[in-house]
Protein backbone atom coordinates (compact mmCIF):
# COMPACT_ATOMS: atom_id res chain seq x y z
CA UNK A 1 0.00 0.00 0.00
CA UNK A 2 2.87 2.32 0.91
CA UNK A 3 4.52 1.53 -2.40
CA UNK A 4 1.25 2.02 -4.25
CA UNK A 5 0.86 5.49 -2.75
CA UNK A 6 4.41 6.38 -3.77
CA UNK A 7 3.73 5.19 -7.32
CA UNK A 8 0.45 7.09 -7.51
CA UNK A 9 2.09 10.26 -6.26
CA UNK A 10 4.75 9.91 -8.90
CA UNK A 11 2.11 9.40 -11.61
CA UNK A 12 0.20 12.48 -10.50
CA UNK A 13 3.27 14.67 -10.26
CA UNK A 14 4.32 13.50 -13.73
CA UNK A 15 1.17 15.03 -15.21
CA UNK A 16 0.43 17.90 -12.85
CA UNK A 17 4.01 19.17 -12.58
CA UNK A 18 4.70 19.08 -16.29
CA UNK A 19 3.77 21.16 -19.28
CA UNK A 20 2.15 18.27 -21.17
CA UNK A 21 -0.44 17.87 -18.43
CA UNK A 22 -1.55 21.46 -18.74
CA UNK A 23 -1.55 21.35 -22.53
CA UNK A 24 -4.00 18.46 -22.34
CA UNK A 25 -6.14 20.29 -19.76
CA UNK A 26 -6.11 23.42 -21.96
CA UNK A 27 -7.20 21.40 -25.00
CA UNK A 28 -10.00 19.72 -23.08
CA UNK A 29 -11.11 23.08 -21.72
CA UNK A 30 -11.16 24.49 -25.24
CA UNK A 31 -13.36 21.65 -26.46
CA UNK A 32 -15.63 21.98 -23.41
CA UNK A 33 -15.88 25.70 -24.22
CA UNK A 34 -16.81 25.01 -27.84
CA UNK A 35 -19.37 22.55 -26.63
CA UNK A 36 -20.71 25.29 -24.38
CA UNK A 37 -20.96 27.69 -27.33
CA UNK A 38 -23.09 25.20 -29.25
CA UNK A 39 -25.24 24.74 -26.16
CA UNK A 40 -25.78 28.46 -25.65
CA UNK A 41 -26.73 28.84 -29.32
CA UNK A 42 -29.30 26.07 -28.95
CA UNK A 43 -30.69 27.63 -25.79
CA UNK A 44 -30.91 31.00 -27.51
CA UNK A 45 -33.05 29.85 -30.42
CA UNK A 46 -35.96 28.02 -28.87
CA UNK A 47 -36.94 26.79 -25.43
CA UNK A 48 -35.69 23.27 -24.78
CA UNK A 49 -37.52 20.61 -22.80
CA UNK A 50 -34.38 18.57 -22.03
CA UNK A 51 -31.92 19.15 -19.17
CA UNK A 52 -28.79 21.13 -19.98
CA UNK A 53 -26.57 18.13 -19.16
CA UNK A 54 -28.32 16.15 -21.87
CA UNK A 55 -27.58 18.81 -24.44
CA UNK A 56 -23.89 18.65 -23.60
CA UNK A 57 -23.36 15.04 -24.40
CA UNK A 58 -25.02 15.43 -27.78
CA UNK A 59 -22.40 17.84 -29.10
CA UNK A 60 -19.54 16.55 -31.23
CA UNK A 61 -17.02 18.18 -28.96
CA UNK A 62 -18.06 16.13 -25.97
CA UNK A 63 -17.22 12.89 -27.75
CA UNK A 64 -14.12 14.41 -29.25
CA UNK A 65 -12.81 14.88 -25.72
CA UNK A 66 -13.72 11.30 -24.84
CA UNK A 67 -12.08 9.81 -27.89
CA UNK A 68 -9.07 12.11 -28.28
CA UNK A 69 -8.04 13.05 -24.75
CA UNK A 70 -7.95 9.53 -23.35
CA UNK A 71 -5.32 8.15 -25.79
CA UNK A 72 -3.20 11.24 -25.22
CA UNK A 73 -3.40 10.87 -21.44
CA UNK A 74 -2.54 7.18 -21.46
CA UNK A 75 -0.02 6.99 -24.30
CA UNK A 76 3.00 7.76 -22.13
CA UNK A 77 2.12 5.46 -19.23
CA UNK A 78 4.07 2.37 -20.27
CA UNK A 79 5.47 3.31 -23.67
CA UNK A 80 7.61 6.15 -22.35
CA UNK A 81 9.00 4.09 -19.49
CA UNK A 82 9.84 1.29 -21.88
CA UNK A 83 11.48 3.63 -24.39
CA UNK A 84 13.60 5.44 -21.81
CA UNK A 85 14.52 2.27 -19.94
CA UNK A 86 13.06 3.39 -16.63
CA UNK A 87 10.67 0.45 -16.89
CA UNK A 88 13.63 -1.74 -16.01
CA UNK A 89 14.62 0.28 -12.94
CA UNK A 90 10.98 0.42 -11.89
CA UNK A 91 10.31 -3.30 -12.17
CA UNK A 92 13.51 -4.29 -10.35
CA UNK A 93 12.41 -2.59 -7.12
CA UNK A 94 9.96 -4.13 -4.69
CA UNK A 95 6.91 -3.12 -6.75
CA UNK A 96 4.42 -5.69 -7.93
CA UNK A 97 3.17 -5.70 -11.50
CA UNK A 98 -0.44 -5.19 -10.40
CA UNK A 99 0.55 -2.21 -8.26
CA UNK A 100 2.19 -0.53 -11.22
CA UNK A 101 -0.81 -1.08 -13.51
CA UNK A 102 -3.27 0.08 -10.83
CA UNK A 103 -1.26 3.19 -9.95
CA UNK A 104 -0.83 4.21 -13.57
CA UNK A 105 -4.52 3.71 -14.34
CA UNK A 106 -5.69 5.53 -11.23
CA UNK A 107 -3.30 8.41 -11.88
CA UNK A 108 -4.62 8.76 -15.42
CA UNK A 109 -8.21 8.57 -14.19
CA UNK A 110 -7.70 11.31 -11.60
CA UNK A 111 -6.05 13.54 -14.17
CA UNK A 112 -8.87 12.85 -16.63
CA UNK A 113 -11.54 13.80 -14.09
CA UNK A 114 -9.70 17.01 -13.20
CA UNK A 115 -9.62 17.89 -16.89
CA UNK A 116 -13.42 17.59 -16.95
CA UNK A 117 -14.02 20.02 -14.09
CA UNK A 118 -14.50 23.08 -16.35
CA UNK A 119 -17.73 21.41 -17.50
CA UNK A 120 -19.10 21.96 -14.02
CA UNK A 121 -18.32 25.67 -14.37
CA UNK A 122 -20.29 25.75 -17.63
CA UNK A 123 -23.30 24.29 -15.90
CA UNK A 124 -23.04 26.89 -13.12
CA UNK A 125 -22.89 29.66 -15.72
CA UNK A 126 -26.04 28.37 -17.38
CA UNK A 127 -27.83 28.34 -14.04
CA UNK A 128 -26.60 31.78 -13.12
CA UNK A 129 -27.84 33.42 -16.32
CA UNK A 130 -31.05 31.48 -16.83
CA UNK A 131 -31.81 31.77 -13.14
CA UNK A 132 -33.44 28.39 -13.24
CA UNK A 133 -32.36 25.96 -10.58
CA UNK A 134 -33.58 23.10 -12.74
CA UNK A 135 -30.64 23.74 -15.05
CA UNK A 136 -28.38 22.22 -12.44
CA UNK A 137 -30.37 19.29 -11.21
CA UNK A 138 -28.23 17.30 -8.77
CA UNK A 139 -29.27 13.94 -10.17
CA UNK A 140 -28.60 14.87 -13.76
CA UNK A 141 -25.20 16.39 -13.01
CA UNK A 142 -24.25 13.46 -10.80
CA UNK A 143 -25.40 11.00 -13.46
CA UNK A 144 -23.51 12.86 -16.12
CA UNK A 145 -20.27 12.80 -14.15
CA UNK A 146 -20.79 9.14 -13.33
CA UNK A 147 -21.15 8.58 -17.08
CA UNK A 148 -18.02 10.59 -17.78
CA UNK A 149 -16.19 8.63 -15.10
CA UNK A 150 -17.30 5.21 -16.33
CA UNK A 151 -16.90 5.87 -20.06
CA UNK A 152 -13.57 7.56 -19.45
CA UNK A 153 -12.42 4.68 -17.26
CA UNK A 154 -13.16 2.26 -20.08
CA UNK A 155 -11.34 4.37 -22.66
CA UNK A 156 -8.40 4.91 -20.30
CA UNK A 157 -8.10 1.19 -19.67
CA UNK A 158 -8.03 0.68 -23.46
CA UNK A 159 -5.25 3.27 -23.54
CA UNK A 160 -3.30 1.55 -20.76
CA UNK A 161 -3.52 -1.69 -22.68
CA UNK A 162 -2.36 -0.06 -25.92
CA UNK A 163 0.52 1.69 -24.15
CA UNK A 164 1.72 -1.52 -22.53
CA UNK A 165 2.00 -3.17 -25.93
CA UNK A 166 4.58 -0.86 -27.42
CA UNK A 167 7.52 1.38 -26.66
CA UNK A 168 6.37 4.07 -29.08
CA UNK A 169 4.02 6.68 -27.67
CA UNK A 170 2.61 7.47 -31.11
CA UNK A 171 1.80 3.82 -31.75
CA UNK A 172 0.16 3.63 -28.32
CA UNK A 173 -1.99 6.70 -28.98
CA UNK A 174 -3.04 5.52 -32.43
CA UNK A 175 -3.86 2.01 -31.20
CA UNK A 176 -5.97 3.23 -28.30
CA UNK A 177 -7.71 5.77 -30.53
CA UNK A 178 -8.55 3.03 -33.01
CA UNK A 179 -9.82 0.75 -30.22
CA UNK A 180 -11.87 3.59 -28.72
CA UNK A 181 -13.45 4.63 -32.02
CA UNK A 182 -14.26 1.01 -32.89
CA UNK A 183 -15.96 0.55 -29.55
CA UNK A 184 -17.87 3.77 -29.99
CA UNK A 185 -18.91 2.89 -33.55
CA UNK A 186 -20.10 -0.53 -32.43
CA UNK A 187 -23.10 1.14 -30.83
CA UNK A 188 -24.28 2.44 -34.18
CA UNK A 189 -24.02 -0.98 -35.75
CA UNK A 190 -27.59 -1.84 -34.84
CA UNK A 191 -28.89 0.86 -37.16
CA UNK A 192 -26.63 -0.37 -39.92
CA UNK A 193 -27.89 -3.96 -39.78
CA UNK A 194 -31.53 -3.81 -40.68
CA UNK A 195 -32.17 -7.53 -40.41
CA UNK A 196 -30.74 -7.91 -36.92
CA UNK A 197 -32.56 -10.37 -34.77
CA UNK A 198 -33.80 -9.67 -31.32
CA UNK A 199 -30.77 -10.95 -29.40
CA UNK A 200 -28.33 -9.30 -31.77
CA UNK A 201 -29.88 -5.89 -31.22
CA UNK A 202 -29.86 -6.52 -27.50
CA UNK A 203 -26.17 -7.41 -27.40
CA UNK A 204 -25.23 -4.45 -29.56
CA UNK A 205 -27.32 -2.17 -27.36
CA UNK A 206 -24.98 -2.91 -24.47
CA UNK A 207 -22.16 -1.46 -26.49
CA UNK A 208 -24.09 1.67 -27.42
CA UNK A 209 -22.02 4.16 -25.46
CA UNK A 210 -23.91 7.07 -26.96
CA UNK A 211 -27.32 5.88 -25.78
CA UNK A 212 -25.93 4.94 -22.37
CA UNK A 213 -24.53 8.42 -21.98
CA UNK A 214 -28.01 9.68 -22.83
CA UNK A 215 -29.36 7.85 -19.77
CA UNK A 216 -26.58 9.09 -17.53
CA UNK A 217 -27.08 12.68 -18.68
CA UNK A 218 -30.77 12.46 -17.74
CA UNK A 219 -29.75 11.17 -14.35
CA UNK A 220 -30.86 7.62 -15.06
CA UNK A 221 -28.37 5.11 -13.69
CA UNK A 222 -28.90 1.55 -14.85
CA UNK A 223 -26.98 -0.98 -12.77
CA UNK A 224 -26.49 -3.20 -15.79
CA UNK A 225 -24.70 -0.39 -17.60
CA UNK A 226 -22.52 0.34 -14.58
CA UNK A 227 -21.54 -3.31 -14.36
CA UNK A 228 -20.88 -3.43 -18.09
CA UNK A 229 -18.49 -0.47 -17.90
CA UNK A 230 -16.77 -1.65 -14.74
CA UNK A 231 -16.23 -5.17 -16.04
CA UNK A 232 -15.00 -3.99 -19.45
CA UNK A 233 -12.56 -1.64 -17.70
CA UNK A 234 -11.31 -4.46 -15.49
CA UNK A 235 -10.98 -6.73 -18.49
CA UNK A 236 -8.63 -4.31 -20.23
CA UNK A 237 -6.69 -3.62 -17.03
CA UNK A 238 -6.31 -7.35 -16.60
CA UNK A 239 -5.03 -7.65 -20.17
CA UNK A 240 -2.59 -4.82 -19.43
CA UNK A 241 -1.36 -6.70 -16.39
CA UNK A 242 -0.85 -9.80 -18.48
CA UNK A 243 1.20 -7.82 -21.00
CA UNK A 244 3.33 -6.33 -18.22
CA UNK A 245 3.85 -9.81 -16.80
CA UNK A 246 4.59 -11.22 -20.24
CA UNK A 247 8.29 -10.31 -19.96
CA UNK A 248 8.44 -13.21 -17.49
CA UNK A 249 7.36 -15.84 -19.97
CA UNK A 250 8.15 -14.29 -23.33
CA UNK B 1 26.32 -14.21 -2.74
CA UNK B 2 25.48 -15.06 -6.34
CA UNK B 3 25.08 -18.59 -7.57
CA UNK B 4 24.38 -18.96 -11.24
CA UNK B 5 24.00 -22.46 -12.55
CA UNK B 6 23.40 -23.44 -16.15
CA UNK B 7 21.73 -20.15 -16.98
CA UNK B 8 20.43 -19.97 -20.53
CA UNK B 9 18.49 -17.09 -22.04
CA UNK B 10 17.13 -17.15 -25.56
CA UNK B 11 15.44 -14.31 -27.36
CA UNK B 12 13.34 -15.07 -30.38
CA UNK B 13 15.69 -17.17 -32.48
CA UNK B 14 18.89 -16.05 -30.79
CA UNK B 15 20.71 -17.43 -27.76
CA UNK B 16 22.01 -14.49 -25.75
CA UNK B 17 23.35 -16.46 -22.80
CA UNK B 18 24.32 -20.05 -23.32
CA UNK B 19 24.46 -22.35 -20.30
CA UNK B 20 26.71 -20.31 -18.02
CA UNK B 21 27.58 -21.05 -14.40
CA UNK B 22 29.54 -18.99 -11.91
CA UNK B 23 29.53 -17.98 -8.28
CA UNK B 24 30.44 -14.76 -6.59
CA UNK B 25 31.40 -14.66 -2.92
CA UNK B 26 30.27 -12.00 -0.47
CA UNK B 27 32.36 -8.82 -0.58
CA UNK B 28 33.94 -9.52 -3.95
CA UNK B 29 34.09 -6.98 -6.75
CA UNK B 30 33.65 -8.94 -9.93
CA UNK B 31 33.98 -7.59 -13.43
CA UNK B 32 31.94 -9.04 -16.25
CA UNK B 33 34.10 -8.39 -19.25
CA UNK B 34 33.24 -8.90 -22.86
CA UNK B 35 32.58 -7.22 -26.17
CA UNK B 36 29.18 -5.79 -27.03
CA UNK B 37 26.64 -8.53 -27.57
CA UNK B 38 28.50 -11.04 -25.43
CA UNK B 39 25.48 -11.45 -23.12
CA UNK B 40 26.63 -9.28 -20.22
CA UNK B 41 23.52 -7.13 -20.03
CA UNK B 42 21.22 -10.10 -20.42
CA UNK B 43 22.97 -11.91 -17.57
CA UNK B 44 22.60 -8.83 -15.40
CA UNK B 45 18.93 -8.38 -16.25
CA UNK B 46 18.24 -11.95 -15.22
CA UNK B 47 20.26 -11.47 -12.01
CA UNK B 48 18.34 -8.29 -11.20
CA UNK B 49 15.04 -10.16 -11.55
CA UNK B 50 13.79 -8.16 -14.52
CA UNK B 51 13.25 -11.20 -16.65
CA UNK B 52 13.57 -14.91 -15.98
CA UNK B 53 16.00 -17.34 -17.48
CA UNK B 54 14.86 -19.85 -20.07
CA UNK B 55 16.57 -22.54 -18.06
CA UNK B 56 18.95 -22.78 -15.14
CA UNK B 57 18.73 -21.14 -11.74
CA UNK B 58 20.02 -17.91 -10.31
CA UNK B 59 20.21 -17.40 -6.57
CA UNK B 60 21.10 -14.17 -4.85
CA UNK B 61 21.82 -14.37 -1.13
CA UNK B 62 20.15 -17.77 -1.19
CA UNK B 63 16.93 -16.54 -2.79
CA UNK B 64 15.90 -17.64 -6.25
CA UNK B 65 15.48 -14.49 -8.34
CA UNK B 66 12.42 -15.89 -10.04
CA UNK B 67 10.54 -17.76 -7.32
CA UNK B 68 11.52 -15.51 -4.40
CA UNK B 69 11.79 -12.50 -6.64
CA UNK B 70 10.78 -9.93 -4.05
CA UNK B 71 13.20 -11.16 -1.39
CA UNK B 72 16.01 -11.28 -3.93
CA UNK B 73 15.22 -7.84 -5.34
CA UNK B 74 15.25 -6.37 -1.84
CA UNK B 75 18.92 -7.32 -1.65
CA UNK B 76 19.94 -6.04 -5.07
CA UNK B 77 20.80 -2.53 -6.21
CA UNK B 78 20.68 -2.51 -9.98
CA UNK B 79 21.75 0.18 -12.40
CA UNK B 80 20.83 -0.82 -15.96
CA UNK B 81 22.69 0.04 -19.12
CA UNK B 82 22.54 3.74 -20.07
CA UNK B 83 21.38 4.57 -16.55
CA UNK B 84 17.72 5.45 -17.19
CA UNK B 85 16.33 8.22 -14.95
CA UNK B 86 13.26 10.46 -14.93
CA UNK B 87 14.67 13.66 -16.45
CA UNK B 88 11.93 15.92 -15.11
CA UNK B 89 12.47 15.04 -11.46
CA UNK B 90 14.85 16.70 -9.03
CA UNK B 91 17.77 14.69 -7.68
CA UNK B 92 16.61 14.50 -4.08
CA UNK B 93 13.02 13.94 -5.05
CA UNK B 94 14.01 11.11 -7.37
CA UNK B 95 16.18 9.37 -4.79
CA UNK B 96 13.45 9.64 -2.19
CA UNK B 97 10.93 8.21 -4.64
CA UNK B 98 13.27 5.32 -5.36
CA UNK B 99 13.94 4.73 -1.66
CA UNK B 100 10.20 4.54 -1.01
CA UNK B 101 9.71 2.12 -3.90
CA UNK B 102 12.36 -0.06 -2.37
CA UNK B 103 10.27 -0.32 0.76
CA UNK B 104 12.07 2.15 3.03
CA UNK B 105 9.97 4.02 5.55
CA UNK B 106 9.49 7.75 5.41
CA UNK B 107 12.09 8.65 8.00
CA UNK B 108 14.52 5.94 6.96
CA UNK B 109 14.36 6.98 3.33
CA UNK B 110 15.16 10.58 4.24
CA UNK B 111 18.19 9.46 6.22
CA UNK B 112 19.44 7.14 3.55
CA UNK B 113 18.98 9.68 0.76
CA UNK B 114 21.08 12.19 2.68
CA UNK B 115 23.76 9.55 3.28
CA UNK B 116 24.01 8.35 -0.30
CA UNK B 117 23.97 11.89 -1.62
CA UNK B 118 27.00 12.64 0.52
CA UNK B 119 28.63 9.37 -0.48
CA UNK B 120 28.16 10.08 -4.19
CA UNK B 121 28.94 13.80 -4.03
CA UNK B 122 25.43 14.93 -4.90
CA UNK B 123 24.74 17.19 -1.93
CA UNK B 124 25.22 20.36 -3.97
CA UNK B 125 22.88 19.35 -6.77
CA UNK B 126 20.02 17.96 -4.66
CA UNK B 127 17.55 20.51 -5.92
CA UNK B 128 18.64 20.44 -9.56
CA UNK B 129 16.49 18.83 -12.25
CA UNK B 130 18.06 15.55 -13.39
CA UNK B 131 17.65 16.32 -17.10
CA UNK B 132 19.89 19.36 -16.76
CA UNK B 133 22.76 17.60 -14.99
CA UNK B 134 26.00 16.61 -16.68
CA UNK B 135 26.45 12.98 -17.60
CA UNK B 136 28.86 12.43 -14.72
CA UNK B 137 26.33 13.66 -12.20
CA UNK B 138 23.57 11.60 -13.78
CA UNK B 139 25.75 8.53 -13.42
CA UNK B 140 26.23 9.34 -9.75
CA UNK B 141 22.48 9.69 -9.33
CA UNK B 142 22.16 6.20 -10.81
CA UNK B 143 24.77 4.88 -8.41
CA UNK B 144 23.14 6.61 -5.45
CA UNK B 145 19.87 4.97 -6.48
CA UNK B 146 21.51 1.55 -6.57
CA UNK B 147 22.92 2.14 -3.06
CA UNK B 148 19.97 3.79 -1.38
CA UNK B 149 18.39 0.70 0.21
CA UNK B 150 21.75 -0.68 1.42
CA UNK B 151 21.65 -3.74 -0.81
CA UNK B 152 24.02 -6.66 -0.30
CA UNK B 153 24.61 -6.95 -4.01
CA UNK B 154 25.15 -4.08 -6.41
CA UNK B 155 24.84 -4.73 -10.12
CA UNK B 156 26.16 -2.01 -12.39
CA UNK B 157 25.83 -2.34 -16.14
CA UNK B 158 28.62 -0.33 -17.80
CA UNK B 159 28.81 2.37 -15.13
CA UNK B 160 31.56 4.40 -16.77
CA UNK B 161 30.43 4.38 -20.38
CA UNK B 162 30.32 7.78 -22.04
CA UNK B 163 32.05 9.67 -19.23
CA UNK B 164 35.12 11.88 -19.55
CA UNK B 165 38.38 10.68 -17.91
CA UNK B 166 37.88 12.84 -14.83
CA UNK B 167 34.38 11.52 -14.27
CA UNK B 168 35.50 7.95 -14.92
CA UNK B 169 38.06 8.34 -12.18
CA UNK B 170 35.58 9.60 -9.65
CA UNK B 171 33.06 6.87 -10.48
CA UNK B 172 35.79 4.23 -10.19
CA UNK B 173 36.85 5.55 -6.83
CA UNK B 174 33.28 5.47 -5.67
CA UNK B 175 32.90 1.86 -6.77
CA UNK B 176 36.18 0.89 -5.13
CA UNK B 177 35.00 2.46 -1.89
CA UNK B 178 32.07 0.02 -1.87
CA UNK B 179 34.37 -2.97 -1.56
CA UNK B 180 33.99 -4.98 1.61
CA UNK B 181 30.57 -3.67 2.58
CA UNK B 182 28.86 -4.73 -0.62
CA UNK B 183 29.30 -7.35 -3.27
CA UNK B 184 29.63 -5.64 -6.62
CA UNK B 185 29.14 -6.99 -10.12
CA UNK B 186 30.23 -4.61 -12.88
CA UNK B 187 30.09 -5.10 -16.60
CA UNK B 188 32.51 -3.37 -18.92
CA UNK B 189 34.23 -3.88 -22.20
CA UNK B 190 37.33 -1.99 -21.13
CA UNK B 191 40.02 -4.30 -19.81
CA UNK B 192 42.12 -1.79 -17.82
CA UNK B 193 38.98 -0.67 -16.08
CA UNK B 194 38.14 -4.17 -14.93
CA UNK B 195 41.75 -4.67 -13.87
CA UNK B 196 41.69 -1.52 -11.80
CA UNK B 197 38.44 -2.12 -9.96
CA UNK B 198 37.88 -5.82 -9.70
CA UNK B 199 39.15 -8.69 -7.57
CA UNK B 200 38.06 -11.10 -10.22
CA UNK B 201 37.12 -11.00 -13.88
CA UNK B 202 34.67 -13.13 -15.78
CA UNK B 203 35.31 -12.98 -19.47
CA UNK B 204 32.20 -13.47 -21.56
CA UNK B 205 32.09 -14.05 -25.25
CA UNK B 206 29.21 -15.15 -27.42
CA UNK B 207 26.98 -15.95 -24.44
CA UNK B 208 29.52 -18.08 -22.60
CA UNK B 209 31.95 -17.49 -19.75
CA UNK B 210 35.38 -18.23 -21.18
CA UNK B 211 37.59 -17.44 -18.22
CA UNK B 212 37.21 -16.53 -14.60
CA UNK B 213 40.25 -15.44 -12.65
CA UNK B 214 41.97 -12.57 -10.89
CA UNK B 215 43.32 -9.86 -13.19
CA UNK B 216 46.90 -10.82 -12.23
CA UNK B 217 46.43 -14.46 -13.13
CA UNK B 218 44.79 -13.64 -16.41
CA UNK B 219 47.59 -11.25 -17.22
CA UNK B 220 50.13 -13.98 -16.37
CA UNK B 221 48.35 -16.48 -18.55
CA UNK B 222 48.53 -13.99 -21.36
CA UNK B 223 52.14 -12.98 -20.73
CA UNK B 224 53.34 -15.94 -22.82
CA UNK B 225 52.50 -14.04 -25.94
CA UNK B 226 53.50 -10.56 -24.85
CA UNK B 227 56.31 -8.61 -26.39
CA UNK B 228 58.99 -6.33 -25.02
CA UNK B 229 59.94 -3.26 -27.02
CA UNK B 230 63.43 -1.79 -26.49
CA UNK B 231 64.93 1.16 -28.33
CA UNK B 232 68.70 1.02 -28.13
CA UNK B 233 71.46 2.95 -29.93
CA UNK B 234 73.97 0.28 -30.93
CA UNK B 235 75.36 -1.34 -34.09
CA UNK B 236 72.70 -3.51 -35.68
CA UNK B 237 74.93 -6.54 -35.90
CA UNK B 238 75.84 -6.29 -32.21
CA UNK B 239 72.17 -6.17 -31.27
CA UNK B 240 71.31 -9.16 -33.41
CA UNK B 241 74.16 -11.09 -31.87
CA UNK B 242 73.17 -10.11 -28.36
CA UNK B 243 69.57 -11.36 -28.80
CA UNK B 244 70.85 -14.56 -30.36
CA UNK B 245 72.89 -15.20 -27.25
CA UNK B 246 70.13 -14.49 -24.76
CA UNK B 247 68.35 -17.81 -24.09
CA UNK B 248 65.14 -16.18 -22.79
CA UNK B 249 64.46 -14.52 -26.14
CA UNK B 250 62.39 -16.73 -28.34
CA UNK B 251 61.94 -14.37 -31.27
CA UNK B 252 63.30 -10.98 -32.11
CA UNK B 253 62.96 -8.30 -34.73
CA UNK B 254 65.39 -5.39 -35.06
CA UNK B 255 64.28 -2.43 -37.16
CA UNK B 256 66.05 0.91 -37.59
CA UNK B 257 64.44 3.82 -35.80
CA UNK B 258 65.49 7.48 -36.15
CA UNK B 259 69.15 8.39 -35.65
CA UNK B 260 71.37 5.69 -34.26
CA UNK B 261 68.51 3.94 -32.51
CA UNK B 262 67.11 0.55 -33.37
CA UNK B 263 63.72 -0.65 -32.33
CA UNK B 264 63.83 -4.25 -31.06
CA UNK B 265 60.63 -6.26 -30.64
CA UNK B 266 61.39 -9.29 -28.45
CA UNK B 267 59.21 -12.23 -27.63
CA UNK B 268 60.18 -13.89 -24.33
CA UNK B 269 60.22 -17.62 -23.72
CA UNK B 270 57.77 -19.01 -21.12
CA UNK B 271 56.36 -15.66 -20.17
CA UNK B 272 59.39 -14.45 -18.23
CA UNK B 273 60.11 -10.76 -17.86
CA UNK B 274 62.95 -9.71 -20.19
CA UNK B 275 63.24 -6.13 -19.05
CA UNK B 276 65.91 -6.43 -16.32
CA UNK B 277 68.08 -8.50 -18.64
CA UNK B 278 67.81 -5.90 -21.42
CA UNK B 279 68.63 -3.09 -19.06
CA UNK B 280 71.67 -4.98 -17.76
CA UNK B 281 72.82 -5.64 -21.33
CA UNK B 282 72.59 -1.97 -22.30
CA UNK B 283 74.41 -0.95 -19.17
CA UNK B 284 77.18 -3.48 -19.70
CA UNK B 285 77.85 -2.29 -23.25
CA UNK B 286 77.17 1.35 -22.41
CA UNK B 287 74.50 1.51 -25.13
CA UNK B 288 72.06 4.39 -24.73
CA UNK B 289 68.58 2.95 -23.94
CA UNK B 290 65.62 5.29 -24.42
CA UNK B 291 62.61 3.03 -24.25
CA UNK B 292 61.83 -0.23 -22.56
CA UNK B 293 58.21 -1.37 -22.47
CA UNK B 294 56.25 -4.54 -22.25
CA UNK B 295 53.29 -4.36 -24.56
CA UNK B 296 50.15 -4.93 -22.50
CA UNK B 297 47.57 -7.27 -23.81
CA UNK B 298 44.58 -5.77 -25.41
CA UNK B 299 41.24 -7.32 -24.67
CA UNK B 300 41.24 -8.65 -28.18
CA UNK B 301 44.35 -10.71 -27.47
CA UNK B 302 42.75 -12.17 -24.41
CA UNK B 303 39.64 -13.12 -26.33
CA UNK B 304 41.75 -14.70 -28.98
CA UNK B 305 43.74 -16.54 -26.36
CA UNK B 306 40.75 -17.85 -24.44
CA UNK B 307 38.78 -18.78 -27.52
CA UNK B 308 41.71 -20.59 -29.12
CA UNK B 309 41.24 -24.08 -27.59
CA UNK B 310 37.70 -24.15 -28.95
CA UNK B 311 38.85 -23.30 -32.40
CA UNK B 312 41.41 -26.05 -32.34
CA UNK B 313 38.78 -28.51 -31.25
CA UNK B 314 36.70 -27.48 -34.20
CA UNK B 315 39.44 -28.05 -36.70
Amino acid sequence: MKIFRTLLRRELSAVFLSLTGYVIIAAVTLLTGLSFVVLVQNLGTDPSPVPVTEMFYQTYFFWLIMLLATPVITMRLFALEKASGTFETLMTTQVGDAQVVAAKFLGALIFYLVAWLPLLACLFIVRHFTQQNSALDGGAVGGMFLGIFLTGGLFLSLGCFASSLTRSQVAAAVTSFALGVSLFALGFLAAAIPSATQWQTQVIAYFNLFEQMHDFARGVVDTRTVIFYASATFLFLFLTLRVVESRRWK
Amino acid sequence: MIQVSNLTKRYAGRTAVDDISFTVARGEIVGLLGPNGAGKSTTMRVLAGFMPACSGTVRVAGFDVFHDSEEARRRIGYMPENNPLYPEMRVREYLKFRARLKGLGWKKSRERVTTVMEQCGLTDVGRRVIGQLSKGYKQRVGLADALVHEPDLIILDEPTIGLDPQQIRSVRQLIKSLAGKHTVLISTHILPEAEMMCNRMLIMFDGRVLASDTPENLQRRMAGGSQVIAEIAAPEAALNAAWEETPEVEQFDVAPSDGEFFRCALTPRDGCDLRPAIFALAQRNQWPLRELTRSRHSLEDIYLQVTKPDREELE
